[in-house]
């Protein structure tokens, strides 16, 4: 098993008091393997994908990622497993504003030390981008930008693919585009694939969709 | 991953090369500024320091002779061989080089500046000799056989050589000026009365007044110095904090990516201090030029004011070059620190939004406040207890530092009583919107306010300083002409001659005396109605004139009522004879004591000196006649005869360009200030666009926007130029009242110039709305995709 | 800057670093002593500015009524940058003044320096007068003696009670195998009374004083580093001089003059043995400050111990001075001079 999460608990302090976000969330993906995660603004889908990409602690449970128990690490592992092991997707693209597309595209793959040249240049071909490689992001339109976050991720060849609102920025053509080409990559590359939504449609493009309300696994 | 990581954080410079240049300008101006100031102290010090090793003053005694003339070699040996352990100094002027002849033998300094280790002194002593000053004084040497070399630590315009070969050049042979006592003497020694009774012991104090008077002038230049750090860091910080606010998002980024944080801030900071040694190094060069272009009016100044010699040109000295860096790395170290310090606990998931500022509210502002007034308290209580130096600066620096820290917590104060005032809502905004704004713009308001302070509180002191000096020479300098005669035979001639010629002669002589160890200039005036109608004393007995005149009383400068606590009706000691104090007056610019005794009285105490100096009184249209019949009939050179318009000129010219230095400090201060206004309304500008958004999307154009951003900034700068007008009265009052009164020696009256405030505050305004101009006019260029993108990131 | 390291840079003898205080470097223009002296009085008492170096050394071996021993010094040198003299600040001859009163506990030293010419240091023949600021010494057969420091000061009359002595042969004074010599002659037999003045107070003291006259242009070889030096009176009224030139290969040269009571003088090359006992701590440095001193010729066999053991002259050409006291086969006191030990 890829990702094995078990009894996973989160709560967060507001200045309204306590809020419990995830209340024991069980989830398993296999390499591969492509799963929606969908729910309602605040069932904590997105902090579950946090936890699951080493970008917060849990408070309980244990996640279990190629092996690994993520819950057990300090801040530089976690960082670590950041750089190769799992790569994430976000809604904003998070690209780097001063470097050219081909330096972001190959920026995590040097981070992570797995730099391949050949397969970042496949990477771009693939994503359409060959012609956009020396330009910088703010020339880009929403889906180009998010096709280079998307070659960035898969560049280090990452066994797990955690994608957030990966469309959530782009128009519905774009946004179709976009998500058969991640699909079709991380397919190829056999990855697993968790993607955060609250599209019934894209989700219904995923093999298993779960649905989280309440902080729990409907 | 570093340098993929350094890629990422170096490309941010050059695609931004704006933010590149304000930050490394910023750094630099605040390192130029301290630094230029630093040298030109440094400069002048290093100058002062050789002077006083070459002379010896200030750490030793001297002897001098009692008439004030030079001193037989014979009573130099007779001292040697009663057991006194002097030194022997002859010193004279030749083609404008200030010779210095030293027997360093005897000498308890040996050569002064002179490193001994290069010297050869059996050539010293004998043969042709040798000659150590700077290489432009040794210029103007050339024609001595003696061998030149070069010693770049004695003094500007002064030579040093061996005594034998400084007699001869002086045409001096068998004299000497004075000598130097050493501090370790024999025992047994006979009274000096005994042995030489021509002679006389001037306590070291003589020369450290000399060195208490450029100190001064140096705690000026301090204190601006200090200043000009004070805005540095200001800036510094602005600087490191727009860096920092800038790249927030990246930095996200990049963490998100798999850089460890711990990495990420080890490698920003070694970008910084890269930075810094970048800046640091251009800011000290920049300073050099500061430094250089205002060294000459240094020199000038002090050379004018206090007879003391300085170099016009810049040495780079080591310690300011690292004093200036040191202070760039510190400034950033300072800056940054507090940088690190929210990057560090800034959550990963943090929104990527840009840090919103808020109002500095409850405990710290409390605290803030609280410091402040303790501080301010302190200058309180410093104000009323005060004397001395470091109490004075202590003074100053509680002042500035307790109202910087009081700015922020007054301005939102004003600004809430504003917002609850308003009637409309766009006014109601306005002042809300403003107080949102202040926090970020603290920093800067405070250098402004700094800035201000200084440019008033030291304006206040110059033309003060000019003020009273101009109505002192009015005082001093009645006399319409004034004539040196040669000798006594022509001063009879001179007398006779002018006679009938004129209202009244007046003899200028003075003769040099201890009072209370004080050393004093004792005149003889013969007076008449110039001294009754001219004179005005800062105290004085009913009728001064006549109890002097009597013969009974003595007329005291205010230096010697101070230092030795001569009041009113106290006696003072003179040859043996007391006099009462009838009068103290003010006597601006002199270091030592003075004493006025009528000219019969004088002349029995002093039947040595013989008037060789005349002020003559008449009608100003007969000056020129005057001037050319004395020439043509009595034989007087030109350059023994000088009008009073001309002193006067002179000396208001010295004042001048004293205080010309201090305004060009002062404008740089405020151009400084006015670039840390720049830098924080840059960092506020994209901070500021979700709280500008909505405005704009309720109708506000953008062009308004921007005009709103104008002014307010003009407005920030009114307030606190409303906080700084007694700021720096109250700064101007401590120079005046406490600084130079420790330093000089005399208080001096305080005026008030509203029309140089005024201006100044136009020149702050100014400041203020050319820094808010190109962040304004940006607003107003805000693409409104921009502004839409406000609305649709926020989830 | 320190006025010392001037001092040092100033006086020839240190100039060069040859031999102890440069006292070996070459004579140059300036001249140098021959054998056989015809000795002038009094005009030999006075000044030679043809040679570099002279002395007028004074030692005294004092008692207080209490018993309390003292040592006291008086010494001016000659020092001449060039052969020559004249009136003015321009005159080569410089004049140094070491001045010591050596007490069982402590050992007040001070030094002047000043330039021939003007009038503040040198040497009249007749009437006798050697002064240096206001240290005097007037009168060679009866004279009177002063010196001051910050810390001390004496005044004493000398009175003579036996002739001029004439070390080595008849006042030549061979210091090494190569033949380098200087002329000397000594008065040791004066008579002492006077006051010291120290911090505790004035104190009344008699004795017995010793001068040596010594003048040279090269009184030392390259290779010699410095002196072990004697003078010792024998409560018979005997009297012995002595010195160990130490040289660098650790060789000694060494040479003494027996003064029999009545005066009569008697040298010999290579006799006198002289061997440290204990060396003390002094600035830093191994001095000894005990010695078995023999004179086999004469049946002395002596130890010679410090009366302190801190008599150093911190001057500018620094060296040990101080008083001794002599036991064994001879009893008596005298004076220690050893210089070059660094």
């Amino acid at each position: 098993m890829l990702l094995s999460v078990t009894d996973l608990r989160k709560t967060y302090t507001t200045g309204d008091g306590v809020v419990t976000v995830l209340d024991g969330v069980d989830l398993s993906l296999g390499a591969g393997e492509t799963l929606a995660l969908t729910g309602e603004s605040g069932s904590g889908k997105s902090t579950l994908l946090h936890l699951v990409g080493g970008l917060d602690e849990a408070d309980a449970g244990r996640i279990l990622l190629d092996g690994q128990d993520l819950t057990a690490m300090d801040d530089v592992s976690r960082a670590g497993m950041r750089r190769g092991t799992v790569g994430v997707i976000f809604q904003q693209f998070n690209l780097i504003p001063s470097l050219r597309v081909e330096d972001n595209i190959s920026f995590q793959a040097r981070l992570a030390g797995q730099h391949d040249a050949g397969w970042c240049a496949d990477l771009a071909e693939r994503m359409g981008l060959t012609p956009q490689l020396r330009k910088y992001p703010e020339q880009l339109s929403g889906g180009q930008q998010q096709r280079v976050a998307i070659a960035r991720t898969l560049a280090p060849r990452p066994r797990l693919v955690l994608a957030d609102e990966p469309t959530g920025n782009l128009d519905e053509e774009t946004a179709a585009q976009v998500l058969a080409l991640m699909l079709e990559l991380v397919t190829d590359t056999g990855a697993g694939l968790l993607m955060v939504t609250h599209s019934h449609d894209l989700a219904a493009r995923m093999e298993r969709q779960v649905h989280l309300a309440r902080g729990r696994i409907a | 991953m570093t340098r993929a990581t350094l890629q990422a954080l170096l490309s941010h410079w050059i695609r931004n090369p704006l933010q590149l240049f304000t930050l490394l300008a910023g750094l630099a101006l605040a390192t130029a500024l301290w630094s230029g100031v630093q040298a030109i102290n440094a400069e002048a010090a290093a100058s002062y320091d050789a002077a006083a090793a070459t002379l010896g003053e200030g750490t030793y005694d001297q002897i001098v002779a009692r008439d004030g003339g030079s001193i037989p070699q014979e009573t130099y040996v007779a001292l040697r061989r009663a057991g006194w352990l002097v030194s022997p100094v002859v010193e004279g002027r030749l083609s404008g080089v200030r010779i210095v002849g030293l027997d360093p033998l005897t000498a308890p300094g040996g050569l002064g500046p002179v490193d001994p280790v290069d010297t050869d002194i059996a050539a010293f002593l004998s043969g042709a000799g040798q000659i150590f000053g700077q290489a432009e004084v040794l210029a103007g040497l050339a024609e001595l056989d003696a061998q030149r070399i070069e010693a770049p630590d004695v003094a500007p315009g002064t030579a040093i050589t061996d005594i034998g070969l400084a007699q001869g050049l002086l045409g001096l042979d068998g004299q000497v000026t004075r000598m130097i006592v050493s501090p370790e003497q024999p025992l047994g020694r006979p009274d000096l009365a005994q042995v030489a009774p021509d002679v006389t012991v001037q306590a070291a104090q003589a020369g450290s007044d000399l060195g208490r008077l450029t100190d001064s002038f140096h705690l000026n230049l301090t204190a601006f110095g200090l200043l000009s750090f004070a805005v540095g860091i200001f800036i510094v910080n602005g600087a490191i904090g727009l860096a920092f606010e800038q790249r927030r998002p990246v930095v996200r980024t990049l963490r998100a990516l798999g850089l460890p944080l711990r990495r990420l801030m080890a490698l920003m900071a070694l970008e910084l201090t890269a930075m810094a040694l970048i800046a640091g190094t251009l800011g000290v060069a920049l300073g050099y030029v500061i430094a250089s272009l205002l060294l000459p009016d240094v020199a000038a100044t002090l050379g004018g004011l206090y007879g003391q010699s300085v170099s016009g040109t810049l040495q780079l000295r080591p310690a300011w070059w690292l004093s200036g860096l040191a202070v760039a790395l510190l400034g950033t170290g300072l800056a940054a620190a507090a940088a690190f310090w929210r990057l560090a606990r800034m959550p990963l998931l943090a929104s990527g939004q840009r840090r919103a500022l808020t109002v500095v509210a409850g405990r710290a502002a409390w605290v803030q406040g609280a410091v402040a007034l303790v501080l301010l308290a302190v200058a309180g209580l410093l104000a009323l207890t005060a004397n001395g130096l470091v109490a004075g600066f202590a003074l100053l620096g509680t002042l500035l530092i307790g109202a910087a820290l009081a700015l922020p917590l007054i301005l939102d104060r004003v600004l809430a009583l504003a917002e609850g005032a308003a009637r409309s809502l766009r006014a109601q905004w306005f002042w809300a919107d403003t107080r949102q704004q202040l926090p970020g713009l603290s920093l800067a308001l405070a250098a402004l306010l700094l800035a201000m302070a200084a440019n008033v509180g030291v304006s206040t002191m110059v033309s003060s300083f000019r003020l009273t000096f101009s109505g002192f020479l009015d005082q001093r300098l009645a006399s319409e002409l004034y004539v040196t005669a040669e000798d006594e035979a022509q001063a009879e001639a001179l007398v006779a001659f002018a006679a009938p010629r004129t209202r009244a002669i007046l003899p200028i002589q003075s003769a040099e005396a201890q009072v209370r160890d004080l050393p004093t200039e004792v005149l003889g005036a013969r007076i008449g109605p110039t001294y009754v109608d001219n004179w005005t004393f800062l105290a004085s007995v009913p009728d001064p004139w006549a109890r002097i005149a009597e013969g009974s009383g003595v007329a005291i400068n205010e230096q010697l009522s101070r230092r030795t606590g001569l009041d009113l009706g106290d006696a003072v000691q003179l040859q043996g004879r007391s006099f009462t104090v009838a009068g103290i007056y003010g006597d601006y610019g002199n270091p030592i004591g003075q004493a006025i005794l009528t000219e019969p009285v004088f002349a029995g105490l002093y039947p040595q000196v013989t008037p060789l100096q005349f002020g003559l009184r008449l009608d100003l249209e007969d000056v020129a006649a005057l001037r050319a019949a004395l020439t043509r009939e009595v034989g007087i050179s030109e350059g023994n005869l000088i009008d009073q318009a001309g002193i006067k000129q002179f000396s208001l010219d010295v004042f001048d360009r004293t205080f010309m230095v201090t305004t060009a400090l002062n404008v740089l201060t405020l151009a400084v200030a006015g670039f840390a206004i720049l830098m924080s309304l840059l960092t506020l500008a994209a901070l500021r666009l979700p709280q500008l958004a909505p405005a704009w999307a309720m109708g506000m154009t953008r062009r308004s926007l921007g005009v709103v951003e104008l002014v307010r900034a003009v407005m920030l700068a009114v307030f606190t130029a409303v906080v700084a007008l007694p700021l720096g009265l109250a700064l101007a009052w401590a120079l005046l009242a406490v600084v130079n009164v420790a330093a000089f020696g005399w208080k001096l009256p305080m005026f008030l110039f509203p029309a140089d405030y005024a201006r100044l505050g136009l020149f702050a305004l100014g400041a203020a709305a050319l820094a808010a101009l190109w962040p304004a006019w940006r607003l107003a260029r805000t693409p409104p995709a921009d502004l839409l993108k406000v609305f649709s990131n926020e989830r | 800057m320190n006025g010392k390291v001037l001092i040092l840079c100033l006086l020839p003898f240190t100039a060069q670093a040859q031999g102890f205080a440069g006292l070996g470097a070459e004579a140059g223009d300036f001249a140098v002593p021959q054998p056989d002296p015809q000795f002038d009085f009094p005009t030999d008492h006075g000044a030679h500015p043809d040679y570099r170096i002279e002395w007028w050394y004074v030692t005294a071996n004092l008692e207080a009524a209490d018993g309390t021993p003292y040592g006291l010094q008086w010494t001016l040198f000659r020092s001449a940058l060039a052969p020559e003299t004249q009136a003015g600040w321009n005159d080569p001859q410089l004049w140094m003044g070491h001045a010591a009163v050596t007490t069982p506990e402590a050992h007040f030293v001070t030094e002047r320096i000043a330039r021939g010419g003007i009038g503040q240091a040198g040497v009249v023949a007749d009437p006798f007068e050697a002064w240096i600021d206001d240290w005097r010494m007037s009168g060679i057969d009866t004279g009177q003696l002063t010196a001051s420091g910050p810390d001390f000061a004496y005044d004493v009359t000398l009175e003579a009670t036996g002739p001029l002595i004439f070390q080595g042969e008849d006042g030549y004074s061979v210091k090494s195998a190569a033949g380098q010599a200087s002329y000397y002659y000594s008065q040791p037999f004066y008579e002492v009374t006077g006051t010291l003045t120290l911090p505790e107070g004035e104190i009344e003291v008699t004795g017995n004083a010793w001068l040596d006259r010594e003048w040279s242009s090269q009184p030392l070889a390259e290779t010699q580093t410095g002196w072990d030096w004697f003078s010792l009176s024998f409560d018979d009224g005997a009297k012995m001089m002595g010195f160990r030139l130490r040289q660098t290969d650790g060789a000694d040269f060494t040479s003494a003059t027996w003064i029999a009571p009545d005066g009569t003088a008697t040298p010999f090359n290579d006799a006198l043995a002289a061997t440290p006992l204990e060396t003390s701590d002094v600035a830093g440095r191994a001095v000894p400050t005990a010695w078995q001193v023999q004179l086999p010729e004469r049946g002395v066999d002596v130890t010679v111990q410090a009366i302190n053991p801190q008599a150093w002259m911190d001057t500018s050409v620094p060296y040990w001075e101080g008083p001794v006291t002599v036991t064994g086969s001879h009893d008596g006191r005298g004076y220690l001079e050893m210089t070059g030990y660094e």
